[in-house]
């Protein structure tokens, strides 16, 4: 029997394109031995009903991401930034196409 | 506010909980086990079917239902994922499944004896299981919340595959519409029971409720599983076994029977018919796996230079 450690493949992130024009978006996660690996498994679990025409996988031990405890000094800037929207400025009815 | 405070917020407000939120020791502890659960049941769910794969009557039905029992490896590997977002480990996950320390659901404890449970299973056992994960869909954690509506969009044709088997062989000769009945008498009543024991002897269901990962008491999903099969019966032709079954006007719901909750606690205790025998096979498919695992990581060590 294998040891605990090697009892399971490395992590991996999985991201689907839904069609053509949208973004890959994430769906899931899976195990795998390797990248090629890992595609085959994410066609055969996440696009078993046409849900996909392109896969990404990435290993998530190489997705850096933001801290739930840095999310005030992180986001609360742009939070007082009213006039980075066009709501901000007041333009007479009149004006047409603006 | 400190991370106690954004969980209770969260919660309040019917937002999601992510795996790197601050969360209560209790609510971890219980998402892994209710996530591992009904992970270990999809598994463990193949084998009833699965067994009717290579005697299916026809090509139609073999394709049917070899995607059938794919989506529950699929169903099982999503939630497993979910359950390692909260820091579970995969395999310690199944040892404890092949240990015995965490349970599946009682209902696959129970012997495929024809082809018509395989119709009923897709029927009452699906039909059950989607009145139980509905409203997992909007459970308070995300990764398990975002799982169930993937899962449930998928249980849809489970349960109208079977539907539709079992309308076939009402359709066909006296003996195959007696198998039908058969399989109907004998999975209602364990269909009844995964819903869990009634509400006064549910004694974690306050708490699972207060954090949102549980909608609906065990007895008010029952009931609307009972309210939603008996038309169908009789639109199948078929009896459910239960002489208490009748309409009850006043409540506006089916009055039925109580299960035999001794069995439940029976079968969830180890003493089904076939709990030896699904544990056993599951332990030999993740031993005579092993070495299939150690090559593929090997092999990855080999072509990266790195060992996986």
């Amino acid at each position: 029997m294998s040891d605990e450690i090697r009892h399971e493949w490395p992590l991996f992130e999985v991201f689907v394109r839904a069609k053509r024009g949208l973004n890959h978006v994430h769906v899931g996660s899976l195990r795998a031995a390797d990248h090629t690996m890992a595609l085959h498994h994410a066609r055969d679990l996440y696009t078993r009903r046409n849900e996909g025409v392109s896969i990404w996988v990435v290993r998530s031990d190489d997705v850096a991401a933001s801290s739930p405890d840095e999310k005030e000094a992180f986001f609360a800037p742009s939070g007082d930034k009213a006039y980075r929207h066009p709501t901000y400025y007041s333009i007479p009815d009149s004006v047409p196409h603006i | 506010m400190t991370g106690e405070e954004v969980f209770t917020e969260t919660i309040a407000k019917d937002q999601r909980v992510e795996p790197r939120d601050w969360m209560p020791d209790g609510y971890r502890r219980t998402m892994i086990r209710q996530i591992a659960q009904h992970a270990h049941s999809e598994i463990i769910g193949m084998q009833p079917e699965g067994e009717w794969i290579t005697r299916a009557p026809s090509l139609r039905r073999k394709a049917i239902l070899l995607a059938k029992v794919q989506d529950e490896a699929g169903h099982g590997l999503y939630l497993y994922s979910a359950a390692e977002t909260l820091g579970a480990d995969r395999g310690d996950l199944t040892r404890r499944l092949i240990e015995g320390r965490q349970k599946y659901s009682s209902i696959f404890n129970y012997p495929t004896l024809s082809f018509a449970d395989v119709g009923v299973i897709g029927w009452l056992v699906d039909g059950a299981a989607i009145c139980n994960q509905v409203p997992l869909c909007r459970s308070s954690f995300g990764p398990y919340a975002r799982a169930m509506i993937r899962i449930c969009k998928e249980e849809s044709f489970h349960q109208r595959q079977g539907y539709e088997l079992l309308l076939t062989m009402m359709g066909g000769t006296p003996a195959q519409r007696d198998m039908v009945q058969d399989a109907v008498n004998r999975w209602w009543w364990p269909s009844l029971m995964m819903f869990g024991p009634p509400d006064d002897r549910s004694p974690n269901s306050a708490q699972s409720m207060a954090w949102k990962i549980k909608r609906h008491s065990n007895d008010e999903l029952r009931q609307r599983f009972v309210d939603m099969t008996v038309p169908q019966a009789e639109a199948l032709g078929v009896t459910l076994p239960d002489p208490s079954l009748a309409w009850n006007a006043e409540r506006g719901h089916y009055d039925f029977g109580t299960p035999d909750w001794a069995e439940l606690t029976r079968v969830i205790s180890g003493d089904g018919p076939c709990n030896a025998q699904r544990i056993e096979r599951r332990r030999r498919a993740d031993e005579d796996g092993a070495w299939v695992r150690e090559a593929a990581a090997a092999h990855a060590a080999k072509q990266t230079g790195v060992p996986a």
